[in-house]
Order: structure tokens, then C-alpha cells, then sequence
């Protein structure tokens, strides 16, 4: 038979991992009645939004994006959000930490505290004000592994817990998207990529990215041994000095605990290279919130977090 | 660059999560972040030396009990390959967690302890090895360090796993190692001369996987989202899904499935472009020549080798819910992307997983296998699960839980 004969393409890795985010995300799509796309203007949404295309053009995106926004934020993420929404036509959706702040949902920490942990509680408002019993977002498990544990579609109770004593078992390709109303499942497209596939992935597609991903001189004070970026909400304190170092950042969170890297990485190729020889994941390099204790992030998925 | 998939089972204190830290430490996949938390936790521990197994112990519970309780998946590259692990635990729910485990993968490790020998879960993972479809089994005999390094006890070991896997048509690669000293996984040992094959990363990065590929089975293409034109568009209706299977091009004579219409492909394309033919696993969209009423849940097939369209069917079901599984019950079954009722029709037999022999039974209780009779509400295009994974798999779902509650191969 025809079909059997035929000399069939060699698909690289790459390839086979786009095939399957594009998979994850038509069946989300087709199985839930509200799905958003949580989108923080890093490079890993960057990434799922381009999915995003591939896996529904010609026809419309068919579902809103969400940024949750600690109101702490790199002016050139925010720009760069914007106009990908716009150039996809796409809702976007801006849930704000400020409000839950001001709504007395969240404990004002002061000014300058991180408040990665309250967005929390401002997704799950926002989860529950609009309905939304999907939320697709760029979390993979090489990053941390209380995240090796977690499901492409991950059930979460109505109070947007997680429990890892009571997943659903996951088997082939064979999603369960079934939730009772009030619940919902955190949908992770590229669970199986890593870092280093994000990248190659981004030079690939072309994907442009916010410009902090690059190397660039910039104001930063070293505190607990991360360079943070001097902000508004950043400032150096006693004993903290403030210089101009070449830096760039791995990764994209609140602008009070995401720290950048000294690196001259200024192009894909030079970034690639880097991230290949790296020695220090990034969110060991970048992300103080993962380093309170040994399970930071199973403790804030557990209460809702991403 | 490819890659390979393979799930690690083994009992409790066989080493697993030892190897699979080595693994990852030896071939330069650990961060010095993660070794220093590592080394941190083991010191707190009161372990000598860095316990590599806390690398892959990820959540408290497990670490505070020392058992791993859900399948994490692990990562690595070397220049040739790209390897997913899925990481199933020999613990309680061992079963469950295999299956889940091996639904994915191309191979499997199995661990036994040297010091113990062959243990019944070592046969109940080969077990469930061959029941999901995998073929090739490293066999991987740890803790040589503790017996002296003994050929002896490594062919022993090895015999009685052939013994008992000679009817599971499985190729065996036995692989005599120490994970905890790190002879025979990434690096060779020097400590077992009479032992001439690979170490496991060498094997694993040349394995040549000569079962049939996908893509070189008869097509199968379940449709999983109709795109919708641009209104005042001229472009045509297309269809999205995944290649399960096969090779399709323009031009094939394709039939579509439970319905039966039969059409020719006009065009595949993906965001990217038309394309002049696409292979399984790639995702696309398809349009057709003819103006049709289908939709999710629907297979296209080639015209000349359609798998079986039934309401009624045999399976093979591993159980995963608490709640067992009875003669008379109703699910809801999802296979590919249709989703339907289905009521057990008949509970025919219950496999023991440790002697492979059929026994009669009333019920289906958790980690437990058998051969149940289903009809399902609509007609499902089934293929049996030893020819396609994809089109031959479904999961059986409580309706009123949502749980997923049963694995099912089609006979």
C-alpha cells in the first residue's frame, strides 16, 4: 500500500515538542468553556502565544490573555505586552495585585516587598470573577522539581488548590479536561521542554522577546548574593552600593525579586551558548522566591500560585 | 537530534532515584544550585556524602517519608539524543504509576537489587512493560558493589528474568552497575572486566528503536478542532489534529470514521505553509475535497486499511481509582479525541500480575488488570492497542467524580 511505503520525514526533536504543545492547546480549547492564556511577557509565554497561532490560524485565537500584574513591573515587559496583544487581536486581561491590595484581598507588604506570592490570590479572584476553568500557562517541569511532578492538564479544587496526593493519573495523549463548575486545570503546553529547547525554539521561530532577555548596561545592587535592578521599588539599602554592570535577566517575574545575570550575551547565538554551559538553573540564579526553603514552589502551588 | 523516552521502575531500595541522580550528575545535567541543596538536605539527613536520590525526590511529603509517591519527569540531552524520563515509583500504586509511566515511552529500565535478586515487582514491571506496548528492557542489575562485583550473581539475576519474560516478546539488555558509585552509568567500570557491553547512558544513546514507527503504519488522524474561516473568506473549512499514525498526503483517498464518507485530501498545511505530505506525530490541518459534516472526535483514515468501527469490544483495563470496577458499570471512555458513555458489559477475567495467569472476578480493584466486554453509546474507530497506541488506548472516566479511573488497551 501506498502509504506504507512512502519515506517518511524525520521529525527533529524540536518538532515533535511544537507538535505536542499545539496538540495540548486545541484540546484545551475544544474541551473547556472558558480557557485563558496566562501571560507574563517572558519568554516562555512569548513562546506559547507563537503556539498559540500555529495551533489556531487561519481561524481566531480562542481565548482572552491574562497578565497578573504585581504593579512591580520592567517598563519594557509591559511594552512588549501590549503590542503582542494587539498585533494578535487578542482580550487582554490585566489582573492587578495593586487592586487586590486595595480591595483589602491582599496584606499590603509595604512598597518595596515582592509580591510574587499575593498574585495568588489576585489569579484566583480573577479566575472566579471571569469564570475561567482553563488557564494555559508556560511552566515547564525541568524548572524546579516540585514542578517534575506536574500534569500537562493539572486539576485544581475550587479553592485553586493543588494536591499531589490527588492527581489524575495521565495517560498517552489522553487529556481529562472534565471540571465541576468552580474548578479548574492549569494547562501547560511545554511541561516536557527545557530551557535550553526554549531557546533554540525562540532563534527557530524568530520569536521576538522583551529586550531585559539581552545584555545591557543597567543600575543593579547585589542583595543576597542576586543582582536586582534598581527601580522605584528597589533601592539600595545600608551598606548596598549601587553600580552599572552587563547584565541580562533568564527570567521575567515581579521586578523586586527577579535578579539578572552578568552576562555579555547580547544575540541568540551568544544567549544559546550561555544558557548550554550554564551551572545554575534559573530560578537558583534569578528568582529569590524559590529560595526560602526547599519547597518554596510546592508550598505556592498548593495554595494556587501558577 | 531525537528523542527517546523511557520510564525507570523499580521496588523500594533498589537504588532508582540513586541511578537516576547519577544519571543526571554524571552526564552534567545537575546545576550546582540544585547540588548544593542537595548536599545541604543531606548533611540535615545525617547522610554521609551528597545522597544523589534527593535530587529526585521533589516533594516534602516524599522526602520526609523517603518514598516517592507520583511519576516526575526528568530531562536530559547528551550531543546524540534528548531523553524524557518518566520516574514511576515501586512503592504503593505501583501499578497505576507504570502504566501512566510507560504509556509514553519507548523503553524500559527495570532495576533489581543484586543483593536481593529477582523480586515479584520486577516481574509485575515487565510485565506491564510488555502490556503497554514497550520492547526493549534494560535490565539493569544495581548494587554490584555490595556483591563483590560477582558475575555469578549478576547471571543469575539475569536468567531468572529471562525465565520469566521469555513469553513477553521483550528484548532484554541485562547491565550489571553500581548506581551509588556510578560504575556502568555513564561511566564504564572498571571493576566487572568480565562485562563487555555498554555502560546504560552509552546504550541509551545508541539504541536503535526497530519497532515499526509511527510513521510508517497506516494513517490515522482524529480530528480535534474544525478552524473556521475569517468571515468573507475563501479559504476552505479546515480540519486540526495530530497524525497519530502513517504518512497522509493530497490527493489520498481517505475515509472518515464512524461515519464512513468517503473523500479525497485536498490540502495539509500548518502555520507555516502547505505541506506535500506530513507524518505522525506532526500537528496540522486538513481540508477536503468535499463539504462535509464532521468534527471532533472523528478519524480519518485511509480508504484501503480503516481500522474497525464497533460499539462493542474487548479491553484490557488497568484499574486506578479507588472505587472498583464492576459488571453493569458506567463510565464515560476517551479515545482519541471523542469522548462517550460506555457500560461494562461483562468483567471476562482478571490477570495476576505475578504469574500472568487468568482468574475469574467480580470486580476491578485499584493497580489491578483484567479483560473486561464494553459497549460504548456511539460507534468508536478502534484499532488494536499492539498495532497503534494512539487509535488502540482509551481512559475510562467517573462521571461523577471526574477522576480518571481506568487505562484500557483494545484487544
Amino acid at each position: 500500500m501506498t502509504f506504507t511505503e512512502r519515506a517518511s520525514e524525520q521529525l527533529s526533536q524540536l518538532d515533535v515538542l511544537e507538535s505536542h504543545a499545539i496538540f495540548v492547546l486545541r484540546e484545551v480549547a475544544a474541551e473547556f468553556e472558558r480557557p485563558v492564556l496566562l501571560f507574563s511577557g517572558g519568554k516562555d509565554s512569548a513562546v506559547i502565544l507563537r503556539l498559540a497561532e500555529k495551533a489556531f490560524r487561519p481561524g481566531n485565537i480562542p481565548f482572552p490573555v491574562m497578565h497578573v500584574d504585581t504593579g512591580h513591573n520592567f517598563a519594557e515587559v509591559i511594552e512588549f505586552r501590549d503590542k503582542r496583544a494587539a498585533e494578535l487581536g487578542v482580550e487582554l486581561v490585566v489582573a492587578s495585585v495593586q487592586e487586590s491590595i486595595d480591595a483589602g484581598r491582599a496584606p499590603d507588604l509595604g512598597p518595596d516587598a515582592s509580591r510574587n506570592r499575593l498574585q495568588t490570590v489576585t489569579l484566583l479572584d480573577a479566575i472566579t470573577a471571569h469564570g475561567y476553568d482553563a488557564c494555559i500557562g508556560g511552566a515547564r517541569r525541568d524548572e524546579e522539581k516540585a514542578r517534575a511532578k506536574e500534569r500537562v492538564l493539572s486539576f485544581r479544587d475550587a479553592f485553586g488548590q493543588w494536591d499531589p496526593r490527588r492527581q489524575r493519573p495521565e495517560l498517552w495523549q489522553l487529556y481529562n479536561g472534565r471540571v465541576r463548575p468552580g474548578e479548574n486545570v492549569r494547562a501547560f503546553p511545554i511541561s516536557d521542554w527545557t530551557e535550553l529547547d526554549v531557546w533554540h525554539y525562540v532563534q527557530r521561530e524568530g520569536i521576538e522577546l522583551p529586550p531585559i532577555y539581552f545584555a545591557h548596561e543597567r543600575e543593579v545592587v547585589e542583595r543576597d548574593g542576586m543582582l536586582l535592578a534598581t527601580s522605584r521599588w528597589v533601592r539600595p539599602g545600608d551598606g548596598e552600593t549601587a553600580y552599572t554592570e552587563t547584565v541580562r535577566f533568564r527570567t521575567v517575574g515581579d521586578a523586586t525579586c527577579t535578579g539578572a545575570v552578568r552576562s555579555p550575551a547580547a544575540t541568540l547565538d551568544e544567549i544559546i551558548a550561555e544558557v548550554a554551559a550554564a551551572r545554575v538553573t534559573e530560578r537558583g540564579a534569578t528568582r529569590a522566591d524559590d529560595r526560602f526553603s526547599e519547597s518554596a514552589m510546592e508550598d505556592r502551588k498548593r495554595e494556587g500560585y501558577f | 537530534m531525537d528523542l527517546l523516552r523511557f520510564a525507570t521502575a523499580g521496588s523500594v531500595d533498589d537504588g532508582k532515584s540513586t541511578l537516576i541522580g547519577r544519571l543526571l550528575h554524571d552526564s552534567k545535567q545537575i546545576f550546582e544550585d540544585q547540588l548544593a541543596a542537595v548536599a545541604a538536605s543531606s548533611r540535615k539527613r545525617g547522610h554521609e556524602g551528597v545522597d544523589l536520590a534527593l535530587l529526585t525526590d521533589g516533594l516534602r511529603a516524599e522526602r520526609e517519608q523517603g518514598i516517592t509517591i507520583d511519576v516526575a519527569y526528568r530531562y536530559f540531552a547528551t550531543p546524540n539524543r534528548k531523553f524524557i524520563i518518566a520516574d514511576t515509583p515501586g512503592h504503593a500504586q505501583y501499578t497505576r504509576n507504570m502504566v501512566t509511566g510507560a504509556s509514553t515511552a519507548d523503553l524500559a529500565v527495570v532495576l533489581v537489587d543484586a543483593t536481593h535478586g529477582l523480586r515479584e515487582q520486577s516481574r509485575r514491571h515487565a510485565y506491564v512493560a510488555s502490556l503497554l506496548g514497550i520492547r526493549h528492557v534494560v535490565l539493569a542489575v544495581n548494587k554490584m558493589d555490595l556483591v563483590d562485583w560477582s558475575e555469578a550473581v549478576f547471571d543469575d539475576v539475569v536468567a531468572a528474568f529471562l525465565e520469566f519474560s521469555s513469553s513477553l516478546e521483550l528484548q532484554v539488555t541485562p547491565i550489571p552497575m553500581s548506581a551509588l558509585r556510578g560504575d556502568n552509568v555513564v561511566d564504564p567500570s572498571d571493576e566487572m572486566p568480565w562485562y563487555k557491553g555498554p555502560a546504560l547512558l552509552a546504550y541509551l544513546e545508541t539504541v536503535r528503536l526497530d519497532d515499526v514507527a509511527p510513521s510508517a503504519k497506516p494513517g490515522r488522524f482524529p480530528i480535534q478542532w474544525v478552524v473556521k474561516p475569517q468571515p468573507g473568506s475563501s479559504e476552505s473549512r479546515d480540519y486540526a489534529g495530530s497524525i497519530a499514525s502513517g504518512v497522509f498526503a493530497p490527493g489520498d483517498d481517505v475515509v472518515i470514521l464512524p461515519s464512513g464518507l468517503r473523500t479525497r485530501i485536498a490540502s495539509i498545511a500548518t502555520f507555516d505553509g502547505p505541506l506535500d505530505s506530513a507524518a505522525a506525530p506532526r500537528a496540522i490541518r486538513m481540508s477536503f475535497v468535499d463539504e462535509l459534516d464532521i468534527g471532533r472526535g472523528d478519524l480519518v483514515a485511509p480508504a484501503g486499511a480503516r481500522p474497525e468501527v464497533t460499539n462493542s469490544f474487548d479491553a484490557t483495563v488497568c484499574w486506578m481509582d479507588g472505587a472498583p470496577l464492576r459488571a453493569g458499570a458506567r463510565y464515560l471512555l476517551k479515545h482519541t479525541t471523542r469522548t462517550t458513555p460506555v457500560i461494562v458489559r461483562e468483567l471476562v477475567h482478571r490477570t495476576d500480575v505475578d504469574t500472568l495467569a487468568s482468574e475469574p472476578a467480580d470486580t476491578l480493584d485499584i493497580n489491578e488488570i483484567g479483560l473486561v466486554r464494553l459497549q460504548s453509546a456511539t460507534d468508536l474507530a478502534l484499532d488494536p492497542y499492539r498495532e497503534h497506541r494512539t487509535t488502540g488506548s482509551f481512559i475510562l472516566i467517573d462521571e461523577a467524580t471526574n477522576a480518571t479511573v481506568g487505562a484500557g488497551l483494545v484487544r
